[in-house]
């Protein structure tokens, strides 16, 4: 695999798939039926915008691999998610740290990408810029409602805040992405997300009466395929279906 | 979280329409109850508009009071429009 494009959008394609497998767990985890269906919702809202961008990686690179092969067939060291989605989320206090920071961050790359001289990126930019307005709405409402709740769900929102926001960093590492690809407009720098993201988020966390936390940023490497332990835990169950059945069709 | 309130919900399906009781569900309070009700029964362009409204708020009749509700009602046939002669050329009755 390779050139920059395959790489950026690889990566864009990777935070979305990963992150859709996580929220996947939450199906029958859920607090209530209710968020079952709302955490499934925004995992399939994902799930289409890794489809979409999979596909054109796919298509860049010109070897004839599709999205189910790009998503299926991959080991662990040919992904290119940041590590922010990757890991377990077993708490839903976690679960909506990390889904504010995320779709925070996918709100203002995508609403960047409506301007990106790649008719395909700006395409897949416009659908999903309405649905990550939903995430985030989703995930300010709870963080609002477990920040500004009960003594436990302020401590609780608080302890999962201070476990995501290490994971932030890498969001804004543009050392991996192509700076030709930015200066001709097609990719964002990520680092020019930073101030809108940062604002987005912690505008949320003084709304929930909960404080930014003070802690240095985690190790990255998740774009350049260096990811944490439960990566490959995630990727077992994601990719077994598919590799002890190769083609299986319904 | 088990004891969040039981909601209705209400979908307009498009402009011009009014609101039908589209069914219930649970959630902690009207905000959220709005938005399970998008998740829950707007997921397939269902609908435009959607009405919640707590379940404990609603004052219903009763099924033992059906008869003298409604039955009533039965031998006033002429309630119905049925008795008049539209006047040709008529074309907004």
């Amino acid at each position: 695999m390779s050139g920059p494009l395959f790489d950026y959008v690889l990566g864009l394609a990777d935070d979305a798939l990963i992150s859709a497998q996580r929220m996947g767990w939450w199906i029958t985890r859920s607090p209530q039926l209710e968020e079952d269906v709302a955490m499934a919702n925004i995992g399939l809202d994902q799930l289409g915008q890794a489809r979409s961008l999979l596909a054109y990686a796919g298509e860049v690179e010109g070897d004839g691999r599709s999205e189910d092969c790009l998503a299926y067939l991959r080991d662990e060291r040919d992904f290119r998610n940041v590590k922010l989605v990757e890991r377990d989320q077993r708490d839903f206090g976690v679960a909506m740290a990390r889904l504010l920071i995320f779709s925070a961050w996918q709100s203002e790359l995508y609403a960047a990408l409506l301007r990106s001289t790649d008719p395909t990126l700006a395409g897949v930019a416009g659908k999903a810029v309405k649905e990550v307005a939903y995430h985030l709405d989703h995930a300010r409402r709870w963080v609002l409602r477990l920040g500004d709740g009960t003594e436990e769900s302020h401590a609780r929102m608080q302890a999962a805040l201070d476990a995501e926001w290490p994971w932030m960093e890498e969001l804004f590492d543009g050392s991996t992405v192509d700076a030709g690809l930015v200066a001709d407009g097609v990719a964002v720098d990520p680092a020019s997300l930073r101030d809108g993201v940062l604002t987005r988020v912690e505008a949320v966390v003084a709304e929930a009466t909960l404080s930014v936390p003070q802690v240095s940023a985690a190790v990255g490497g998740g774009r350049r395929g260096l990811h944490t332990e439960e990566m490959g835990y995630l990727l077992a169950e994601m990719q077994h279906l598919t590799r002890s059945h190769p083609e299986a069709a319904w | 979280m088990k004891d969040w309130p039981l909601w209705e919900v209400f979908v307009r399906s498009r402009r011009g329409l009014s609101h039908v009781h589209a069914g219930s569900l649970h959630a902690p309070d009207a905000e959220m109850a709005l938005r399970n009700a998008r998740d829950l029964y707007t997921r397939r362009q269902e609908g435009v508009s959607l009405w919640v409204v707590r379940s404990a708020d609603i004052e219903a009749s009763a099924p033992d009071e059906r008869d003298s509700f409604f039955d009533p009602a039965a031998d006033k046939i002429y309630r119905h429009p049925t008795f008049y002669d539209v006047p040709e050329g008529v074309e907004h009755l």
